[in-house]
């Protein structure tokens, strides 16, 4: 593989830059693989990567049914952080922080990772003491937190709303300074490239559309481009899980919903940190380009759609509004969606299943883009050991009938209703 | 913009409806032992249907009633809509 690097592309300008080599091949699917992954979204991508990077295990294929990146991966506002209170997920978010800071290098792509910080706003004493405790437990976890006053939000953040009749008043808000955004398709391109060098093999325009399965052990997989036989079937299709979970029998404590988001025209910098407001779901931040970059609500209703509905975006941006004014100035350059698999309790499930040789990865809900390298590392070696390492041990699929629920916002078994 | 037909008020825009989930989901019957099993089931698991999917709204801002309603999740088509205790044939 060519090294992306400054020779190399002082050396290509001379050719005018028509003898790169490709990024990933096209290959036609082999007979048969020692793993195959489902779905070439950033999950998918960063499992087969660790796979052969940790595991030496390169006789892989990711199976996607569009394109590579097509997905979520390619869809998100690529807020990264670990900034939550519970255990399972501030450790295993920030061993993901970790991979994100070295991602560049390792990968030798540039996927722009900026730690710019996010400020989640309080907007009454109760919210204020509640981030104090969770700032306490990322603390305690080695992450860092900074509970920020009024006044000290103010400083950051000047164009928010802190006029003194506003409905939602800033108290103040939580900060966690190492995070940030990154560039998404770089992701999902770093990792197929490199995944791609090693012998992997990436296989796109190919849907899978059955399971071949006996004696409660997974022999392979049918696709719309015949059937390829596997020894390990690993599954990172987001908000088609449900949909192939139905192929297998299974039924989920996940349900599939419609997260979208939108860009505003591009503007002269304004805002360096991501910022979210304390009272309701709405979140900005500024791409490299100026676009303001919002989100905020699911649609509300079980949807494959993938495109959302106008009622939840005004809803979503009259927050945004409130909480920054000047957002009103602005013209919206593009709105769309993505569909996302919600589970019963907000957090993510990377384990085994009961048929041997298939290994579940789903229940990213709004925040899977920030674990794709933490997900794709202990996924891969879920795979490859059989068995979940301590990172993901707590994402278990039995854990809801154990009532071993990781339950971070406390919204029970509707995360869809917020 | 979804425009819901309520049984007891008529069309409606889905502002002024709440969305309540899979309407086939069954609570296990309580005169007989239940399992964990059959409880994990009825709070957690969902088939969440790409298609046809018979679901619970309720119409919050009109007659507060909960409906059933028979909606595609991929075109957002509804194709009937069912008083609560209405069976669906
Ligand atoms: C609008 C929006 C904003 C978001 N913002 C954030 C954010 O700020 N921060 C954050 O951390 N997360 C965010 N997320 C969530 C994050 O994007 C997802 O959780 C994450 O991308 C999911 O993992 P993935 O990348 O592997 O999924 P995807 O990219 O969706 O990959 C799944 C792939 O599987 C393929 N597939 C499906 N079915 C089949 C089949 N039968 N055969 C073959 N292939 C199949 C799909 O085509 C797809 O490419 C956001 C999501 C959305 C929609
Ligand atoms: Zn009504």
């Amino acid at each position: 593989m060519q090294k992306y690097s400054i020779f190399n592309l002082v050396k290509n300008a001379f050719s005018n830059h028509q003898n790169w080599d490709l990024a990933w091949k096209d290959p036609t699917p082999k007979e048969e693989y020692d793993v195959v992954i489902i779905g070439g979204g950033g999950h998918g991508l960063a499992t087969a990567y660790y796979l052969a990077k940790e595991h030496n295990i390169t006789k892989v294929a990711i199976i996607e049914k569009g394109w590579i990146g097509g997905g979520n991966v390619g869809r998100n506002t690529t807020i990264i952080r670990s900034n939550y209170m519970h255990d399972e997920n501030g450790l295993f978010s920030e061993f993901g922080m970790d991979l994100w800071r070295k991602m560049s290098q390792d990968l030798n792509y540039n996927v722009m990772f900026s730690p710019r910080g996010i400020i989640n706003l309080a907007h009454s004493d109760a919210q204020m003491n509640a981030y104090a405790r969770r700032g306490n437990s990322m603390r305690l976890n080695g992450i860092d937190a900074v509970l920020l006053n009024r006044e000290q939000v103010k400083e950051i953040i000047p164009m928010a709303d802190f006029s003194d009749n506003v409905r939602f008043p800033i108290f103040g808000g939580l900060m966690q300074p190492s995070a940030g955004t990154a560039r998404h398709d770089a992701v999902a391109w770093g990792y197929a490239r490199q995944a791609d060098s090693m012998g992997v093999d990436i296989i796109q325009n190919c849907e899978v559309i059955g399971f071949d399965v006996s004696a409660g052990k997974i022999n392979g997989i049918r696709t719309s481009r015949g059937n390829i036989k596997a020894k390990k079937v690993g599954l990172c299709v987001a908000g088609s899980t449900n949909i192939l979970a139905e192929k297998l029998n299974m039924t989920l404590p996940i349900e599939t919903h419609l997260l979208q988001a939108c860009v505003s025209e591009p503007i002269k910098p304004v805002l360096d940190n991501v910022v979210t407001f304390g009272a309701g779901h709405f979140y900005v931040s500024q791409s490299d380009k100026g676009e303001m970059v919002m989100g905020g609500d699911l649609d509300g209703y079980n949807s494959y759609a993938q495109r959302g509905n106008l009622p939840t975006l005004q809803h979503v941006l009259t927050e945004g509004i409130a909480m920054m004014p000047f957002l009103s100035k602005l013209k919206m350059l593009r709105t769309w969606g993505g569909i996302m698999d919600m589970s019963m309790d907000g957090s993510p499930i990377i384990d085994k299943t009961h048929i041997e040789g298939l290994y579940l990865n789903c229940g990213w809900c709004y925040g899977g883009f920030k674990a794709t390298p933490a997900s794709g590392w202990t996924f891969a070696h879920t795979i490859a050991q059989d068995r979940v390492h301590e990172l993901n041990a707590g994402y278990s699929l039995n854990r809801f009938s154990t009532g071993h629920l990781i339950d971070e916002k406390g919204l029970g078994t509707k995360t869809w209703i917020s | 913009m979804l425009y819901i037909n309520c049984p007891h008020c008529g069309m409606r825009s889905q502002n002024e409806f709440s969305y309540g989930g899979d309407a086939s989901v069954k609570r296990p019957e309580l005169n007989k032992e239940v399992s964990d099993q059959e409880w994990d089931s009825f709070v957690y698991n969902r088939k969440s249907l790409r298609g046809k999917h018979l679901e619970l709204w309720q119409h919050i801002s009109g007659c507060r009633q909960w409906i059933k309603v028979e909606r595609d999740t991929a075109t957002h088509e509804i194709f009937r809509t069912f008083k609560a205790d209405e069976e669906v044939a």
